[in-house]
């Protein structure tokens, strides 16, 4: 359980940032967690997407500061207690691409609720708008392209897929994935502390209802 | 106390940004110029983070509801000031003592966009995420100011400067900064020297979340999809159409665009200036 994460390329982005590429999600996870966890005062911010890692620093950090902080032993597995949250969303399959999802599988909508409520998922990342949170871990068979012309609206909660991720749209905009459902629960909250319910590392299940 | 009475085409309160939530999908947001907001700040005797008013092509007039010190920096403009039956034209980058009751309004910019405007001791906005700024994307912060409002001032002030160098604009032809990025090695050859040696224009859709550039288009090697990659503002992105678009201070903090090149730091400080229909070039540093 001490393999490293292998950081297959470095590279320059700007002059007060660092971009690192990985071969897996879950290497991009374990990555922003070592680099967290080093604490090292030239890091301002450590920011994951899907294959790479942002590192902005100032210029007290050098890419061999950087390199020797990803050759150190990763943090012990243990997950601190905000990563290790979980959080259950209720589901309504009533999304207008679950019929056209079930027929590009070959199977029935039951079925595709099912595969879509039995995986066991975690937020990689955080993007596209304030508390849109990439989910992993979904229904291999689930991996379907984005749709080829995005919607120009799509409401607020509705539970959705793209590629190998599941994602939830916390306020109505528009948006290119293929909509299964919606969840009442309230993705972005600026009363909230943290805001966002689904931040990187969380665990979420989903509940059909 | 200030009184707006037109906001112009868009007045938002900004700072030095939203660092540190980027985990949350907020960007980092913070003026466009933030080396003029910096200088209106220090003009007025106020801390650099104090929040100003980020003023797109001027036309902004306000009301004082009492004797304030102000500075306005940014774009060249003229400053109208109205104190009982007396109207008087004063310059920017300087510090005005100015009496209750006066108006102040700003012209139409002659070069460069964006005006930051400063009274001393801040403006006591509401703070969201540790930010006084407003994200024009995400919604998130103070309200653009709009007829009618009145803005408390606070208290966040440090001692007035002895004196204080005032840099002006220079000529709309900027050369900017900048690095090689990224995802330079996604594109055709030759297409980096392509972004240093062509002459790109600001396109009218421009705005604080990405300023797009017309000019000849930047040739992909790599045509396939790019995984969503973590974005910083400065970040110079090619979609499909090969025009390159450099992503403002509230452009979202992923993307799926390869970046041919970054802007070096500072340098999108000036780019802030540049106006649709304004020419910019780049060079490698």
């Amino acid at each position: 359980m001490t393999e490293q994460p292998i950081a297959n390329n470095l590279m320059r982005y700007g002059d007060r940032a660092f971009l690192i590429e990985l071969d897996s999600a879950a290497n991009v996870l374990a990555v922003r967690q070592q680099l967290l966890a080093a604490q090292h005062p030239a890091i301002s911010a450590v920011v994951p997407a899907a294959r790479t890692v942002l590192v902005e620093a100032d210029a007290r950090l050098t890419e061999a500061d950087l390199r020797q902080l990803l050759s150190q032993p990763p943090p012990p597995k243990e997950p601190t207690t905000s990563e290790a949250k979980t959080v259950e969303l209720a589901v309504t399959y009533d999304g207008p691409d679950l019929a056209a999802v079930a027929r590009l599988i070959g199977e029935s909508e039951r079925d595709v609720i099912h595969r879509h409520t039995q995986a066991e998922y975690t937020v990689q990342f955080c993007g596209f708008s304030a508390g849109f949170s990439y989910l992993i871990g979904g229904d291999p068979a689930l991996s379907i392209p984005r749709l080829d012309r995005p919607r120009t609206h799509v409401p607020a909660g509705s539970v959705a897929i793209a590629s190998e991720y599941t994602g939830i749209y916390p306020r109505s905009s528009p948006g290119g994935w293929r909509i299964l459902g919606h969840t009442d629960a309230v993705l972005f909250d600026l009363e909230r502390e943290p805001p966002a319910l689904l931040t990187p590392g969380t665990q979420v299940r989903l509940r059909a209802r | 106390m200030i009184e707006i009475i037109q906001p112009g085409p868009l007045a938002l309160f900004q700072d030095l940004g939203r660092p540190g939530y980027t985990d949350l999908g907020v960007g980092r947001c913070g003026a466009f110029d933030k080396t003029a907001h910096r200088l209106a700040n220090r003009l007025v005797g106020n801390s650099e983070s104090a929040a100003t008013i980020e003023i797109t092509l001027g036309q902004l007039k306000l009301r004082l509801l009492q004797a304030s010190t102000i500075a306005v920096t940014g774009a060249r403009t003229d400053i109208i000031v109205e104190a009982g039956h007396q109207t008087r034209t004063h310059d920017s980058n300087t510090p005005l003592s100015l009496p209750a009751d006066c108006t102040l309004q700003l012209g139409t910019p002659s070069i460069g966009v964006r005006s930051y405007l400063a009274v001393r001791g801040g403006f006591d906005a509401p703070v969201v995420l540790g930010s006084r700024s407003r994200d024009t994307l995400a919604g998130i912060g103070p309200a653009p100011l709009a007829c009618g409002d009145r803005l408390a001032t606070g208290t966040l002030t440090e001692s007035m400067p002895a004196s204080e160098p005032a840099p002006t604009l220079g000529d709309r032809s900027q050369r900017l900064r900048i690095i090689p990025g990224p995802r330079a090695d996604w594109f055709a050859d030759g297409a980096l020297r392509t972004l240093t040696d062509s002459s790109w224009t600001l396109a009218q859709s421009s705005d604080r979340v990405g300023v797009r550039l017309h000019g000849p288009q930047l040739a992909r090697r790599i045509t396939g999809e790019l995984p969503s990659e973590p974005t910083l503002p400065g970040a110079i992105q090619v979609p499909p159409d090969g025009q390159p678009i450099v992503l403002g201070p509230d452009a979202p903090v992923t993307g799926g665009y390869p970046v041919i090149a970054v802007l070096a730091s500072g340098q999108l400080s000036r780019l802030g200036q540049a106006r649709p229909g304004d020419d910019v070039r780049f060079i490698v540093t």
